[in-house]
């Protein structure tokens, strides 16, 4: 039940997970709830189809959380009167503290976090992207990893869109979002409302399709040895 | 290259060949193109301990017309591209390119939607430099590797001409410039074995022969 013109051998191949782009190029026939281990599935020996886990429904963690994490949600709780509905679930994982933010108030939190005396994240460490196809309904999310140099204390909001959904741009509270913005519109396609100038950073501007999403083609040619010629490696397979 | 149209072509212009590919090979100036961890690697080999400045490479001029030698040292990104071919483009005849290192050289390990396979793609490329990053020691073997080239260099529509009856005769060397390892140019009976063996189209063989005789699990006496 090839969906693709891609040699698989004539092993049977799953159809993409729900919500990939079928019109990409090149697709990766990889399925979700086969391993990698063994022909069954895809025959791909690269990896690049991936060892998926399951991915079970991940519950916020109960209070107290522990260290500075009650204060800081406290802080965040007495600050912010839309918090509850803001905060979508908290979780505190290996030491550090995620808090789930609803995408729509991402700003105004940011504001909260970098302002509030108790609260005072002022640096905004970091801006990121991540991709959960076939884990989440809400394929993109994006990380935002604040620092607080004042107590030394880290923490992590994290917003989940659509594929084409958008959410506020937290430039104008961390300015340093400028172009982190741009780097995940360009890799994943999330769309910064309110962002001064979002246009693709690290790609050429008239590139087509965002290269970190998960069903994104990793690209490349075969290379040619001598006697023998080797297809890229997410297209290599095994053949039996 | 305007007044080589006018010269006439027989002893005088061999003579003024040479002296003119002698000037170029001799004050290479190579335009700044360093654009990952190979630039370090370019870096040192004008520094002090591996002197370019021996072959009076030490200036690399960041002005693209005021060079003859781009030496592009790193992964190419399909960003970068353009920017590649318009310098290469804004520098004047006669012009080289070395690409140095595997991710200039064919992309590497990138072998992704992001790096360029080759910077072959963009520019014409006279010498290829395998490595990961090259030794400076490797760089300056492919500098002098491509100055012989240039040595060899014809001038002018009129130096073309004679190539190429050169070639008609049959006339050129046997080992073509810049073709021979270093290793066998340096050793005078090493250098007669090696274009013995281009005459018989076996120096592949002759190379791992004498790989074979230096490695003690191979030698037949061992």
């Amino acid at each position: 039940m090839s969906i693709e013109p891609n040699p698989s051998g004539g092993v049977p191949v799953e159809p993409a997970p729900a919500g990939a782009e079928l019109d990409a190029p090149a697709q990766t026939p990889s399925s979700p709830q086969k391993g990698m281990f063994g022909i069954t599935g895809t025959g791909d020996v690269s990896g690049f189809g991936g060892l998926v886990r399951p991915h079970p429904e991940v519950a916020g963690s109960p209070k107290p959380y522990g260290g500075y994490f009650d204060e800081v949600t406290d802080a965040l709780e007495e600050a912010y009167p839309g918090f509850a509905d803001a905060i979508e679930k908290v979780i505190v994982y290996r030491g550090e503290l995620t808090l789930h933010i609803a995408p729509e108030r991402i700003a105004e939190v940011a504001q909260i976090m970098r302002d509030d005396e108790s609260l005072r994240f002022e640096l905004l460490s970091s801006l990121s992207g991540v991709d959960y196809l076939a884990s989440d309904p809400r394929r993109l999310h994006v990380c935002y990893e604040l620092t607080s140099m004042t107590y030394r204390r880290r923490v992590r909001l994290e917003s989940a869109i659509p594929a084409g959904g958008s959410l506020p741009s937290v430039t104008g509270v961390y300015p340093t979002a400028d172009w982190q913005e741009r780097e995940t519109y360009d890799m994943f396609g999330v769309v910064f409302d309110g962002h001064p100038n979002l246009t693709r950073v690290l790609m050429p501007d008239d590139w087509e399709g965002h290269p970190q999403r998960k069903d994104y083609p990793l690209g490349g040619v075969p290379v040619e040895y001598k006697g023998a010629e080797i297809p890229p490696p997410d297209q290599r397979r095994v053949y039996q | 290259m305007g007044i080589e149209e006018k010269l006439p072509s027989g002893i005088l212009l061999t003579s003024v060949e040479k002296l003119s590919n002698w000037a170029r090979k001799s004050s290479f100036w190579g335009a700044t193109f360093g654009l990952a961890c190979c630039a370090i690697e370019m870096m040192a080999a004008g520094g002090p301990h591996y002197d370019l400045g021996r072959w009076g490479m030490e200036v690399f001029r960041a002005s693209p017309r005021q060079a003859d030698l781009m030496i592009v040292a790193g992964r190419v990104s399909q960003k970068m591209a353009p920017v590649v071919r318009q310098i290469y483009d804004q520098m004047p005849e006669p012009r080289s390119v070395i690409s140095m290192g595997v991710w200039a050289s064919s992309g590497g390990m990138f072998n992704n939607y992001a790096i360029v396979q080759g910077v072959d793609h963009i520019v014409p490329v006279d010498i290829y430099l395998p490595g990961c990053p090259p030794r400076p020691e490797m760089l300056i073997d492919a500098i002098l590797k491509m100055r012989e080239k240039v040595m060899v260099a014809p001038l002018g529509p009129n130096g073309r001409k004679m190539l190429e009856a050169r070639k008609a005769e049959g006339k050129m060397p046997i080992v073509a410039a810049g073709a021979m390892p270093s290793s066998y140019r340096a050793d005078k009976t090493r250098r007669a074995e090696w274009t013995q063996a281009v005459k018989e189209g076996r120096e592949e063989q002759l190379r791992i022969e004498n790989w074979m005789k230096l490695q003690p699990h191979l030698r037949e006496d061992a």
